[in-house]
């Protein structure tokens, strides 16, 4: 098994999409996904148009390049402009507008800014570039925080003392609750997301299921993890019992990975993090605890951003709230595009207006 | 930026292992699986190891798509 192509077996899609129909459920659902590559494999494969449409899947806040604000960036950006520094980061940050420029902007003014695959790999840049600090730019949700979070310890173990950190690293499970409490959000059931849940085991959602009444379903990423998945959230809401599921158990244990949660405890504390559209979320968000403060950039060289505000079109905020879909977006497909994005929803290849462009425009 | 794709282990080394899907070998960080054997397969994200497979729970999972759906 090599845990790929058994779960896009044709037949057995056609036999779920039957089931799902089979409910005969006719008024309007609308089911979240919090992560983007749920958002990405539900377009890419098409599966949009096999469910009925009255059934949504929309796109909630699950990518984290778009969920960071341009606040992030701005900082980011500054902090290029310093002398004898070399920025690093994940790929899709660079293309990210804040409210001047990105950092592709920057590097392609001169500044050293560099991709890695792994938050390792700015150990390495760090070591071989003794003479200039080396700055990480670490975003993502619980799945990269463990794996940011051994960096950190690696580099505090081999005594580097030119490597320091600029995080937005965020949780799930508060932003899941915030949307919940706005009312002009409908959502009946949440695709919950199967890498994030890896870490963060399946037990944090029973709260949420408890609180609100409305049934979570941790799912993997295959075809048919989506679509068992899909239904068996539409089971739930049409007998009205809902619950914790777990379609992903190949991956996804109850406590989650208990020594990837240790060393996230070990490095990190809670806290309140800034998601774009949404603002300051109460205990979303990991901070570095005070024994690693020495490799937070922004206790080592503070900015003083000036806040400038811009006249904005762009809903990337509303649609990663799902009070939108980017179709609806007065700059979508026009000025905003793959190849010239505009918000951070188009730049990300795990955006909901990315996904929309590639899978689902007409040609 | 939460993609993970299933790997198979090839070799060990350490708190690494050399992995590997298709044509593509990698060698990630597996602190936060050991212990491992080779042949096993991992979830790799970021160039981290971040969860064994199931291969028990796989099948399951398959069975139950023939089974109940």
């Amino acid at each position: 098994m090599r845990y790929i192509d058994e779960f896009r077996d044709k037949k057995i899609i056609q036999r779920l999409i039957t089931k799902i129909k089979d409910l005969g459920i006719s008024e309007p659902i609308n089911i979240m996904n919090v992560c983007g590559t749920h958002t990405v494999n539900f377009f890419k494969f098409g599966l949009n148009t096999l469910i009925p449409e009255n059934i949504k899947v929309i796109s909630g806040p699950g990518c984290p390049v778009c969920v960071s604000e341009e606040d992030f960036i701005d900082k980011a950006v500054a902090y290029s402009e310093l002398k004898d520094i070399i920025i690093v980061s994940f790929g899709d940050l660079l293309k990210v507008r804040g409210t001047t420029s990105s950092l592709k902007d920057k590097r392609s003014q001169g500044k050293d800014i560099r991709v890695v695959y792994s938050s390792l790999d700015t150990l390495e840049i760090a070591i071989n570039n003794p003479k200039k600090r080396v700055l990480f730019l670490g975003v993502g949700f619980e799945t990269t925080a463990p794996t940011i979070g051994l960096t950190i310890k690696e580099a505090k173990k081999r005594k580097i003392k030119n490597l320091f950190f600029l995080l937005s690293l965020k949780r799930i499970p508060p932003v899941m609750e915030y949307l919940l409490n706005d009312k002009e959000i409908k959502i009946q059931g949440f695709l919950c997301p199967g890498h994030v849940s890896t870490i963060i085991g399946t037990k944090p959602y029973e709260e949420i299921v408890e609180r609100y009444k409305l049934p979570c379903c941790v799912a993997g990423f295959e075809p048919l993890d989506i679509l068992e998945a899909i239904y068996i959230l539409l089971r739930e809401i049409l007998e009205k019992k809902p619950s914790v599921y777990n379609q992903y158990q190949r991956v996804v244990k109850k406590m989650g990975n208990p020594k990837a949660l240790r060393i996230i405890n070990e490095i990190f504390k809670i806290g309140p993090s800034c998601w774009r559209g949404m603002g300051k979320v109460e205990n979303s968000g990991f901070i570095l605890k005070d024994r690693y403060i020495d490799f937070d950039i922004e206790r080592i060289i503070p900015l003083r951003l000036k806040k400038e505000h811009k006249k904005n079109l762009c809903l990337c905020g509303e649609v990663l709230k799902g009070k939108v879909e980017p179709l609806q977006c007065p700059l979508y497909a026009k000025v905003c595009s793959p190849l010239n994005p505009y918000g951070p929803c188009m730049v990300s290849q795990e955006g909901a207006c990315y996904a929309y462009y590639r899978y689902q425009r007409k040609a | 930026m939460c993609l993970a794709v299933p790997m198979q282990v090839k070799r060990i080394e350490g708190g690494f292992a050399l992995v590997s899907a298709g044509n593509l070998m990698r060698k990630v960080n597996i602190e936060m699986v050991k212990p491992l054997k080779v042949g096993d397969y991992v979830m790799v994200h970021a160039g981290f190891a971040i969860q064994k497979i199931d291969p028990q729970k796989a099948k399951d999972t398959l069975r139950i798509f023939d089974e109940i759906h």
